[in-house]
């Protein structure tokens, strides 16, 4: 990885931060990270030459009026404090996220510890979503047998999802 | 327990008793946890989060590890108490910012502390003395899975635990150990092994987290990412690069002691000489001058019990510990005294380094300085 700001040495230097809902990330060699003041432990304020090299980034969205409908938080409330409303703005800002998560983690799928409550509901919601799926394509393929028993499947399934009474 | 019980009682994990506990303090590793479809605490109304509060509350002081436990609203603490369990790395300085509608719970050796409504609804964590990262993740794990026996955590099968923010979301977890690198700070290595552990995912911090200064040589090392890996998988990794550092550290002491035996018995000995002798010192200077004793005692210049005393100091001469001892306020003046007596007071009994008989001079004398 090359450094940002002269594109020619290794970066060893990565700082990242949220601020006012932006997420800024910068690669810096030790030269240059020195160079722009920034040491280690020392709090910096790297607003600056973050926008100067043109890295900022926020939740996309194409209709910026979107609201939680549970709790009220809005793109504009994120932008503001870096942080979320509630669980299901999770959902609300899903699309916008995604480009953020990616830049920030491994990856953006969640590969550990499943609550013990929601795995039993979890796996058979995937499950159903992924019956759905090949119902669809039963279906487009007119192979109409096939598709019933699919679809008797996914009705067990479901009626199992209620007799548990939680919820994923 | 009420908060003077609690802080009289001795912080389990600055027993000095660990796996590696030359070079590694502690370990820790926390979680962060939101209920369903409740406003996280930033967001949430005032009695919404004292509601939020009356509900995970019981559900915390019930749990078994809690069984001796000191339970209470934020609003209830005073300022100093809660700096005093920010010193002992009990809750964030985020935390100590809160009043109403936020709670803390504490076991009783200290080890274990629930912080609610900090940035999450709930931020657990366990700590322990040297380096044992897996110990302490299976001892929070196994309170995260009695905690969602009773709570309905927000969770979603693609992004994991969601949380406030999105560093956190997934495992939730950040795992850290607190390291001790006077070597490596006096022969300039730092720097290259905090670019090394940073091209692995991993942060170094100093004493307090984030934008903290490395007091005392300490450094924290955490993971930086909560999504897209196991939670074993982070701590395997994390442990692994604790050790590297650890020995990175061993080298150069030995490597310092080889080329350079005079700049550490210097050192070793004026740490010793000042800190026997001031009657007034700041804490800044305390915590560098006992991190410089801490490596005379890993060289057998001190005796292996002066360890735990060290480690103690390092914890009591903070500034609120100092406040809280001194029973009094103190204007800054008079903590640096009240600081500078009570190391004399601890220290009485410790002997000058022995460094004449165990390093005679005449070896190892080509040193540059």
């Amino acid at each position: 990885m090359h450094c940002d700001n002269c594109k020619k040495n290794e970066a060893t230097v990565h700082l990242t931060k949220i601020e006012g809902g932006k997420m800024l990330k910068v690669d810096l060699c030790e030269a240059c990270s020195k160079a722009k003041g920034i040491e280690e432990g020392a709090g910096f304020s790297p607003a600056d030459f973050f926008g100067e090299l043109g890295l900022a980034a926020s939740i996309k969205t194409d209709s910026p009026d979107v609201k939680c409908p549970v709790c009220g938080f809005t793109q504009a409330d994120f932008k503001k404090t870096g942080r979320l409303g509630c669980s299901a703005c999770w959902e609300t800002f899903e699309e916008g996220l995604a480009s953020l998560l990616k830049a920030m983690h491994k990856s953006d799928r969640h590969v550990g510890k499943v609550p013990g409550k929601a795995a039993h509901t979890i796996v058979i919601s995937e499950r159903i979503k992924e019956l759905a799926r090949d119902l669809e394509k039963a279906v487009s393929a007119e192979k109409y047998e096939e598709a019933a028993q699919i679809r008797d499947q996914i009705r067990d399934l479901e009626s199992k999802l209620k007799t548990t009474g939680s919820v994923a | 327990m009420n908060i003077e019980e609690l802080l009289r009682n001795p912080t389990e994990w600055v027993k000095a008793d660990g796996p590696h506990c030359r070079i590694v303090l502690s370990s820790r590793v926390r979680l962060a946890r939101n209920l369903r479809s409740i406003p996280f605490p930033g967001w949430a109304k005032k009695a919404d989060r004292q509601k939020t509060l009356e509900s995970i509350q019981p559900v915390v002081e019930k749990l078994m590890e809690m069984n001796d436990c000191f339970s209470d609203s934020m609003d209830n603490l005073i300022a100093i108490d809660k700096q005093v369990l920010v010193e002992r790395h009990l809750i964030s300085r985020e935390h100590a910012a809160k009043n109403v509608g936020s709670g803390i719970v504490v076991n009783s050796p200290e080890t274990l502390s629930v912080m609610i409504n900090e940035e999450d609804h709930l931020r657990m964590q366990a700590i322990k003395s040297g380096l044992q990262i897996k110990s302490v993740f299976k001892m929070i794990d196994k309170v995260d899975t009695e905690l969602e026996e009773h709570l309905d955590f927000a969770f979603s099968p693609r992004l994991g635990y969601l949380t406030a923010c999105p560093t956190n979301v997934g495992t939730g977890m950040r795992g850290s150990a607190m390291v001790h690198l006077p070597a490596m700070v006096l022969s300039d290595q730092v720097n290259q092994v905090v670019q090394a552990v940073n091209k692995l995912g991993l942060a170094v911090r100093g004493l307090y987290g984030e934008g903290t200064e490395a007091l005392g040589n300490v450094f924290q090392v955490s993971n930086q990412t909560t999504l897209g890996e196991k939670e074993l998988d982070v701590i395997d990794r994390l442990s692994k690069v604790i050790l590297q550092i650890v020995e990175h550290e061993e080298n150069a002491r030995i490597t310092l002691l080889e080329k350079k035996p005079r700049v550490v018995y210097d050192q070793v000995g004026r740490a010793y000489g000042t800190l026997t002798n001031a009657r007034t010192i700041s804490s800044k200077e305390a915590l560098n001058l006992l991190s410089l004793v801490r490596m005379g005692v890993d060289l057998e210049f001190f005796p292996a019990v002066a360890r735990g005393t060290v480690d103690e100091l390092f914890i009591a001469s903070q500034p609120a510990h100092v406040q809280k001892a001194a029973e009094r306020k103190l204007t800054a003046e008079e903590r640096d005294v009240f600081r500078a007596d009570l190391i004399r007071e601890r220290l009485k009994n410790l002997p000058k380094p022995q460094i004449e008989e165990t390093r005679p001079p005449g070896g190892g004398q080509t040193q540059v300085s």
